[in-house]
């Protein structure tokens, strides 16, 4: 199989690098052989998002001309995996690199997706003793369609309690430059979500888009909230160490 | 920032802080959830219903000149009148008219949105006409004199307890809190004003094409009232509301009531087509339709927006929008509120006063989702973002900073550099505890949300690391 090409986006690259690293983790461990275009910069979305086509087209060639010859690329962000695949193609219309977008786009995939349906995977060996409740993130869940992905990753994390969380499909509020243009609604927003998100007893809040949870993250630490939020791939990438393990083991011993 | 702009910020900032405001709302919607999910589940298949409506409107809009004369000569040769307004002050006009040469001195009014975008009731007030509104939610908002806070449930940001103390004091001969006997109460003073008014208006959910008759829906029966009792019936309809047939009805009636409300079809369905005929018993002695355009036909031209006319107002995207539960229907301070609104507004009245509207939303297309139309509501929102920079109707700012934006990701050494910059500063802002205050570029960010010390080094640096470890 030639090598998986990453995707890591512009922020995960400059503000949450451990989510792109905790990825590879998972995938080395999985064997998945994988590369880093070192050209790569940002898919165009902020550009895209608040109007500015004319901006973002050339970024977009940019991406499209860097992963062109990938066979699959993955990316652990179902909103920059929703800007290539859903948005190129409407972005590029009527120029030459339409059909390529059209191409890459059916080759790029979100993480959790590309454990699930590509390389068919649901345990990924990964041990996290918590009660994890999912925020679906709204590219994911309304752009790509993505949903029990990650839930299902999540029932054969070792230890993992799931639980749901009320209202897990609102919006967060983040929405890229909607939060510093509108960041009254947008906090009040993330808010909300962060009440649920206690509410639901759990640890730790869960989602596949590092941008949703850089902003409940920065919600719930101003509210002095317990709850911390992690990337699944944060939560996949963890192994039982060998201490852990005997722990486990003796307890189980007691409970006989 | 124009003034609407400035003012849905600030009105938006106000409501999102107001706690007892999004729980009044969350209670309303969270009903509405219940009950729309039981609705959709009677339909065998809701998705198959949904494409049909889709179908059904799209051949309606894509072919609107043709349904409109079709509807307008049935109207015709049956007595009614027809008049096109192109704009909001020619339909306010021939209302007045109208009004004032009949000596209408009362009007009662069933729900009517467009009667809200053209500003009908204050015009015909400023004349010493009164105007009631007949909706229980109308009646509610007009005595409070407010705007509609929703298209489909006007008063649904007030409790009981409001209600309450605003009857008590307008109406005064109720003092209790049970909505029973509150409802009572609006329909004691209701009753006198249907059959003392001289003039009944309504709106149109459909103008059937084929049968010449507008359909009507309401909960509570004030719609077949104000269409039936008055000597005179006005009825006021956007061109968009055509369908071809009136067999289409059998899917869009429970659509509408089950994306609207989550019932399997409006309590009361009124088809209404002209004045009373020789041997008929009741019905309005004159019958006009007004049908308004005020900038539908100018998105009927644009063919990448037109299904924004598919809409049927049903209400579901706003119930579905995240901000719209958080910054409330006043804030918008337009006709049509939340995602159809923040779509349609900038459209109808000018993407420079309004394209604030488009900006505010996630996108996280919830509204989509929902749409029984299914208007791709959120790719809307983008493309009228891009109309507005193609528009240059941006600030400078913005400009530049996508101009620098542009060069920056241009290139991987002048992004990782940029990058190393940015995280440098955050580090600085951090160290010197200035960061949330006015001198951090990040304050909108900050200032809400608590910092996280910025990374030492990017994924790319440490993803070389690593590989010249291997």
């Amino acid at each position: 199989m030639a090598k998986v090409a990453l995707f890591i986006p512009c922020f995960v690259d400059q503000l949450t690098p451990e989510v792109g690293l905790d990825m590879v983790r998972v995938l080395r461990r999985l064997g998945i052989e994988m590369e880093f275009p070192e050209e790569q910069t940002c898919c165009g979305q902020p550009a895209f998002n608040t109007g500015y086509w004319n901006d973002a087209r050339p970024v977009a060639e940019r991406f499209l001309q860097i992963f062109r010859n990938a066979e699959q690329v993955v990316c652990p962000s179902g909103s920059c995996t929703t800007m290539v695949r859903n948005f190129y193609p409407e972005l590029l219309a009527g120029t030459p690199w339409h059909e390529e977008a059209l191409k890459v786009g059916q080759r790029v995939f979100e993480f959790s997706e590309f454990l699930v349906k590509v390389a068919r995977v649901t345990d990924v060996g990964a041990s996290f003793p918590h009660r994890v409740a999912v925020h679906d993130s709204c590219h994911a869940l309304r752009e790509l369609r993505l949903k029990q992905e990650s839930r299902e990753l999540l029932r054969h994390v070792r230890g993992l309690e799931l639980v749901e969380m009320p209202y897990s499909e609102d919006c967060c509020g983040f929405g890229g430059t909607f939060a510093t243009k509108f960041s009254a609604i947008s906090a009040a927003m993330g808010d909300a979500k962060a009440g649920y998100a206690e509410t639901s007893g759990a640890e730790y809040v869960t989602a596949t888009d590092p941008s949703c949870l850089l902003h409940i993250d920065g919600i719930l630490r101003r509210r002095n909230s317990t709850v911390r939020t992690i990337h699944l791939a944060g939560i996949l990438a963890q192994t039982a160490t060998a201490a852990e393990r005997r722990t486990r083991a003796a307890g189980a011993e007691g409970a006989r | 920032m124009n003034n609407a702009a400035h003012e849905f910020l600030r009105s938006a900032a106000e409501k999102s802080a107001d706690l007892t405001h999004r729980q009044i709302i969350r209670r309303g919607i969270d009903s509405y959830n219940t009950a729309n999910e039981r609705g959709r589940s009677r339909f065998l298949d809701w998705e198959a219903a949904r494409l049909r409506c889709q179908e059904i409107k799209w051949e309606a809009v894509n072919s609107l000149d043709r349904y409109l004369l079709e509807f307008e000569q049935r109207v015709k040769d049956r007595g009614g009148h027809v008049f096109w307004a192109e704009n909001s002050a020619e339909a306010r006009k021939y209302i007045t008219d109208l009004a004032t040469a009949r000596g209408v001195r009362k009007i009662v009014k069933s729900k009517s949105m467009v009667s809200e975008e053209i500003h009908l009731g204050p015009a015909l007030e400023k004349l010493g006409i009164k105007v009631v509104e007949t909706d229980l939610g109308e009646y509610i908002v007009q005595l409070r004199e407010e705007t509609p806070y929703h298209i489909v449930t006007p008063a649904m940001h007030l409790n009981r307890t409001q209600i309450a103390a605003l009857f008590k004091e307008k109406l005064g001969d109720v003092d209790t809190d049970d909505p029973q006997q509150l409802v009572a109460a609006a329909r004691r003073a209701l009753r006198r004003d249907f059959f003392s008014a001289e003039m009944g208006i309504s709106g149109a959910n459909f103008l059937v094409a084929d049968a010449g008759m507008i359909a009507l829906t309401t909960n509570e029966g004030n719609g077949r009232l104000c269409t039936s009792v008055p000597p005179i019936h006005v009825v006021l309809s956007g061109i968009e509301k055509v369908i071809p047939r009136l067999q289409d009805l059998a899917t869009l009636w429970p659509v509408l009531a089950t994306a609207g409300t989550g019932q399997p079809i409006t309590c009361y369905s009124t088809l209404a087509g002209g004045p009373r005929q020789p041997n008929e018993m009741d019905g309005p002695e004159e019958f006009h339709v007004v049908l308004v355009d005020n900038g539908r036909s100018e998105l009927l031209a644009n063919v990448e927006e037109r299904e924004v006319l598919h809409c049927i107002r049903c209400g579901a995207c706003i119930n579905a929008c995240p901000v719209f539960r958080t910054v409330g229907g006043h804030s918008y301070g337009t006709t049509y509120m939340g995602p159809i609104g923040s779509v349609l507004t900038p459209r109808l009245r000018g993407l420079n006063e309004f394209q604030h509207l488009s900006y505010a939303s996630s996108l996280c297309g919830a509204c989509s989702d929902v749409c029984p139309v299914k208007i791709n509501l959120h790719h809307h929102l983008l493309h009228n973002r891009r109309d507005a920079v193609d528009a240059s109707d941006r600030p400078w700012s913005e400009r530049m900073g996508f101009a620098v934006w542009r060069w920056a990701v241009g290139d991987a050494r002048r992004f990782r550099a940029v990058g190393w910059l940015a995280r440098l500063g955050m580090r600085v802002m951090q160290r010197l505890h200035l960061d949330g205050t006015l001198l951090d570029p990040a304050r909108p960010w900050n200032r809400n949300h608590a910092t996280a010390p910025a990374p030492a080094k990017s994924f790319r640096a440490l993803w070389g690391n690593q590989n010249g470890n291997n």
